[in-house]
């Protein structure tokens, strides 16, 4: 009886959980941020610190995408997920009264399976955290660190299982470090709501998924984003689409828009040697195409003479995590070719 | 041509209806029997349906209950350290802390527990859709888990804890907090009991993804602890035995409720007779009377069977609190007490109304189609039961007895549910018959002129009135059953309770060291202490358990043996035998005196004893050869025998002198005062649906004996001319509705005992897998006579009080009506 009521507890106290349950958004992303560090246009980014975690902030995550072709011919996608949300603005780093509440998803989709897991951790007591140096996220044995001896993040081993599937990959970058908006300062909101952000999209990667068809040595391209914010959206914004490409001629497109009364949208076009051209509101133009969420999209760089139209590999690829999304790979047709991934949050549960 | 047919077909009905016009009662019959059948059916399924999805509900939402347990081997401490290096290696637990908290006099038991990792244990962290669902505003997880956090309790444990020093610690009422407990944040826990690092025990999920390290490497000083082989059972098995019986009793009560329905629509067709032989004469077709007739009979059946749907919701939601209670008890999960109205549910009730509808009307359409156009309508060949008749009863009865065996050779839930309906519809058909040959019988004997009319009278009648004997046999049958197996439920569960709890106390010792100062403080202050040390151990190739018991009455007054050999507590005792329990004989096909291997050498079997809701094999033996055998395994369970009225105390001086945790000790008559609370409600249960049943077969009765009154009068009025007065008449006439309800009754004992015997041993096997004993209890059967009596009485009183007020020109009459 005892273990049940202990249960409950646990349930209403997560569920109540700003964070840890609602941490990708929709729900929390535009509540209180009373006592915690405000994003500063005039930060700038430092590294290898800000790799770290930024306790200070009132959410945070390490995000990992993969686009691979498998040696069995097929297009494969991997996902790993590290949340950080912290339930007070101050308090100690070590310890139970750390408070810090981490959350964890991973998948692997194929053009006809998708297979996620979800993990939860407290901080403070080395379940789950991250080091900037020698860089390591972890959550229980899901980990994506940096090997022994590799600085910064140029170099990471990627692992993660669940209950039917586990992956195994190594990413190596051959390209900057890209910080989006002004110098990692990323205006989400017409009223000026921000997060620090900056990614890696230059990594190719390899390594073995393990699958319930048995096991697939992969290889292909992979982007991980850092962010960081204490209140990235305004109150009427419900979500958003965000849009990672690797084109086929070197270039990188990152393009989303938060929807609210009116869709605010934003984006980088990165070039094959790193540099950054910020998009805006006009530069970039997304139209959904049937289906909520929609998983085709025809994606509009006018400036820069891209017109592509993108398409799920997997149009079933719901993450039907304690806050459910969409997230999975996608191919690039139209005047440039490619592939990469697209997230969207805050549809309607189907 | 439509128009001419549509004017037709008003007039057939309007003929056809103008029969029921005539004799409302009988409308009322037919529709009161399928009325009722129906709401007895569909009240049983609402009961159970409804049972079902709130525990599903339950179960989904918080796991099944008691999650395996790590916790440190003797000695050994469980820190923080080892929590993260379990997670880290992928091994999905969560921390727990468990203490006391003194203030005063007063003890509150605390319960740390981590939430984040907690609901991860549970598929209900997966469960997107309810995250948001139901928390009040007040729950913060930060609040909770930041020196000073925050407490849940109740009320009562907050005034418990008025005054304590909690380290600022603010209390959050929690209605439903577990009695006397405080749950706080496992770091809040550990400052509060001053712990440091170290934590009682983790808790892990039921199924940990593959490809985590073994146990042994990660954390080697931790055991792995099965929640079922403590005394917590698993108690679904026992909840699904119920919810079959139910539904046992619910087909049965609907089979009672055609017999009714089968009467009326009969008696219907029969009478009738003359005006469906005038419209064919007319020139409507066969085919039309027959598909208006089955008209006629598909809106009764809708009709009485929606308001048998809204009687069984209403049934239902009177005994749902009871059934919620008693499976709240017996599960733990709470059961709304409240129904939803379920379409399948409704759906079922219809349809079960019309199949039986058709079942019960297919002899009269049947004969309706045969009926020749031109014979002489005859008065009631239908209450005039014919040797042809009987005979025919008696081998159809014969081919179901025949075909039983065949039913439980196919085997299954389903072969078992057909066996008994075969021996139960066996056992109906032969009734006539029986008493019949038993009024034979009574006739050779019988001395005197109104004896013996009397008795003839009564054979004769035994034909209108074989549908109603057969219905209240039925009735009085399906009681005696399913009373039986309630009984037998109640007494194997208590028995069983008693096996596990037949001592005042149960403690647990941390280590081995505290164990023995544990017995040391108790040897001055107890009756007895029972040590029960048990091992782990390949049975039959399975991994079980071996149990090691003192010789003590508390085994041998109250073990619940399925079989035992003589002298098998002294074997016991002196080493020369085990007991198995019933998991393991029946897998393992070992019976008493079969040989089996254990460590340390072979011993034979002296007794079976049951042991519900435990999936493992089970051996006990004496606890000295135990001790040989097994001189490693720990030391640290005992029983206490004490006054009852000292228990209590006891257990709180114990975990006061020791800082036992609350879960350390067990006080045996708070959960069996629990469990025979559950009992009492289905006993509540059972009870209702046995006046229902009786009631139903009353109806049946009524409704034969008011036919009869009206045909036999011509019987009657010769008997009344040769000098009986009406009263007397009466008088016989109700005396002899109460010795055929007796007889009815006397043949109904062993069909009841039989199938009670066939839902135990064969039904329950088939479906569970193991058996229960049965328990016949004398006084059950003495109530069951009494209320066949009383329902012959109440059934009987009616026509009886017609006859004796019945107009001496009514009876002239008969003799004017003859020439």
């Amino acid at each position: 009886m005892n273990a049940r009521r202990a249960g409950l507890v646990a349930a209403l106290l997560l569920a109540a959980l700003p964070g840890a349950a609602q941490e990708r958004g929709f729900a929390g992303l535009g509540g209180d941020n009373a006592g915690y560090a405000l994003p500063d246009r005039a930060r700038g980014l430092t590294f290898p610190r800000d790799h770290g975690a930024h306790e200070d902030f009132r959410i945070e995550w390490w995000y990992l995408t993969a686009n691979l072709r498998g040696e069995d011919g097929r297009d494969y996608g991997v996902q790993w997920t590290l949340f950080r949300s912290a339930l007070a603005p101050e308090g100690p780093l070590q310890g139970w009264a750390a408070p810090q509440a981490w959350m964890a998803h991973a998948a692997a989709t194929s053009p006809d399976g998708h297979h996620f897991a979800e993990r939860f951790g407290r901080g403070g007591i080395g379940q789950a955290g991250v080091t900037a140096a020698p860089f390591a996220a972890w959550i229980d044995d899901w980990q994506m660190a940096a090997p022994e001896g590799a600085a910064g993040i140029d170099r990471l081993r990627v692992t993660a299982r669940g209950g039917d599937f586990g992956y195994d990959l190594s990413a190596t970058a051959h390209g900057p470090l890209v910080a989006h908006g002004q110098n990692g300062f990323s205006v989400k909101s017409a009223s000026g709501q921000a997060s620090h952000y900056y990614s890696q999209p230059f990594y190719d990667i390899e390594g073995t998924l393990a699958l319930p068809g048995g096991e697939v040595k992969v290889a292909g391209q992979a982007w991980l984003d850092r962010e960081w914010s204490s209140q990235p959206l305004d109150r009427s914004q419900r979500g958003w689409d965000w849009i990672a490409l690797h084109l086929d001629d070197g270039r990188k497109l990152m393009a989303a828009q938060v929807r609210g009364d009116a869709p605010f949208l934003f984006g980088s076009l990165i070039a094959p040697d790193g540099t950054v051209q910020p998009l805006r509101q006009g530069d970039l133009m997304l139209d959904a195409g049937r289906g909520s969420p929609p998983t085709r999209w025809r994606v509009r760089v006018p400036g820069a003479g891209i017109d592509v139209t993108i398409d799920a590999v997997n149009p079933d690829s719901g993450m039907a995590t304690s806050v459910p999304y969409w997230e999975g790979p996608v191919t690039v047709e139209g005047s440039s070719r490619g592939r990469g991934y697209l997230e969207m949050t805050g549809y309607p549960a189907r | 041509m439509t128009t001419g047919r549509l004017a037709r077909w008003r007039l057939v009905l309007g003929a056809l209806v103008s029969h029921w016009m005539r004799r409302p009662l009988q409308l009322a019959m037919l529709l009161a029997g399928l009325m009722l059948a129906t709401a007895l059916w569909s009240g049983v399924q609402a009961v159970n349906a409804e049972a079902r999805a709130s525990y599903a509900t339950a179960a989904d939402r918080l796991g099944t209950g008691a999650l395996p347990r790590l916790e440190p081997a003797g000695g050994q401490a469980l820190t923080t350290a080892d929590f993260v290096a379990l997670r880290r290696a992928g091994w999905q637990v969560s921390p727990v802390v468990e203490g006391r908290l003194r203030n005063g006099t007063a003890r509150v038991s605390l319960l740390g527990i981590e939430p984040v990792t907690r609901l991860g244990l549970t598929p209900a962290a997966n469960d997107g859709g309810d995250a948001s669902a139901g928390p009040g505003p007040q729950a913060d997880l930060g609040a909770f888990i930041t020196p000073p956090g925050q407490g849940y309790a109740t009320a009562a444990t907050a005034r418990a804890l008025d005054g304590a020093d909690l380290r600022g610690l603010a209390i959050v009422i929690d209605a439903d907090a577990p009695p006397n407990t405080l749950i706080v944040d496992v770091g809040i826990a550990q400052g509060l009991l001053g712990m440091g690092e170290n934590l009682t025990a983790l808790v892990a999920a039921t199924a940990q993804p593959p490809g985590a390290p073994p146990l042994d490497r990660i954390a080697p000083h931790l055991t792995l602890s099965d929640p079922q082989a403590g005394s917590a059972a698993d108690p679904a098995a026992l909840t699904d035995s119920f919810h079959l019986n139910l539904t046992a009793f619910a087909l049965l009560s609907f089979i009672v409720g055609l017999f009714i329905t089968q009467s009326a629509v009969g008696l219907a067709f029969e009478q009738r007779g003359g005006v469906l032989r005038t419209l064919r004469a007319l020139g409507v077709p066969r085919a039309e009377v027959l598909a208006l007739m089955a008209a006629e009979l598909a809106v009764a059946a809708l009709v009485a069977g929606a308001a048998g749907i809204v009687l069984g919701w209403a049934m239902a939601a009177a005994l749902m609190p009871g059934v919620a209670a008693t499976l709240s008890g017996l599960y733990g999960a709470d059961v709304a007490g409240s129904l939803q109205l379920r379409p399948g549910w409704v759906l079922s009730g219809l349809g079960m109304a019309l199949a039986g509808t058709a079942l019960a009307g297919a002899r009269g359409l049947i004969q309706t189609a045969r009926m020749p156009l031109l014979a002489a309508g005859m008065a009631a060949p239908w209450a005039q039961a014919t040797a042809r008749g009987l005979r025919l009863q008696v081998i159809a009865a014969g081919v179901l007895v025949l075909a039983l065996p065949l039913c439980l050779a196919v085997g299954g839930l389903v072969g078992g549910f057909a066996a008994l309906a075969c021996g139960l519809l066996a056992a109906a058909l032969v009734l006539p018959a029986v008493l019949d040959a038993v009024l034979r019988l009574a006739a050779t004997r019988a001395r005197g002129v109104l004896t013996g009319w009397f008795v003839a009278d009564t054979r004769q009648q035994l034909g209108g009135l074989s549908l109603a004997l057969m219905a209240l046999m039925l009735a009085l049958a399906a009681n005696i059953g399913v009373g039986t197996m309630v009984g037998s439920f109640r007494s194997t569960f208590t028995g069983w309770l008693d096996q596990r709890l037949s001592a005042e106390l149960y403690v647990t010792a941390r280590t081995e060291d505290e164990g023995r100062a544990i017995r040391d403080w108790l040897a001055t202050r107890a009756d007895a202490i029972l040590p029960i040390w048990n091992a782990e151990a390949s049975l039959a190739g399975q991994p079980g358990r071996i149990y090691g018991v003192a010789d003590d009455p508390t085994y041998r007054d109250n073990w619940p043996l399925l079989a035992a050999a003589p002298g098998l507590w002294d074997s016991l005792a002196e080493g020369r035998a085990v007991l198995v329990n019933e998991q393991l004989s029946r897998r393992a096909g070992l019976d008493i005196g079969d040989r089996i291997d254990l460590p340390g050498g072979a011993l034979p079997i002296a007794g079976v004893y049951s042991d519900y809701g435990n999936p493992s094999p089970q051996v006990m033996m004496g606890l000295d050869d135990f001790g040989h055998r097994f001189p490693d395994a720990p030391r640290l369970y005992q029983a206490v025998r004490v006054a009852p009225d000292r228990a209590g105390a006891l257990a709180a001086g114990l975990a006061d002198r020791f800082d036992l945790p609350a879960s350390a000790i067990v006080d045996q008559s708070q959960a069996k005062r629990v469990s025979l609370q559950i009992f009492e409600r289905t006993f509540a249960v059972t009870a209702a649906l046995n006046v229902l049943t009786l009631a139903v077969a009353g109806i049946a009765l009524l409704t034969g004996l008011l036919t009869l009154a009206s045909i036999r009068l011509p019987q009657l009025a010769p008997v009344w001319a040769a000098g009986i007065p009406r009263r007397r008449l009466a008088r016989l006439d109700l005396l002899r509705t109460l010795l055929l309800a007796v007889a009815t009754g006397a043949f109904a004992v062993p069909v009841g005992l039989g199938l009670a015997w066939m839902l135990l041993a064969v039904v329950n096997v088939e479906a569970f897998g193991w058996r229960l004993p049965m328990d016949v209890s004398v006084p059950l059967l003495a109530r069951l006579g009494a209320a066949s009596v009383l329902t012959a009485l109440a059934a009987g009183a009616l026509p009886a009080l017609r006859l004796a007020r019945i107009t001496p020109g009514q009876l002239l009459r008969v003799f004017a009506d003859e020439r």
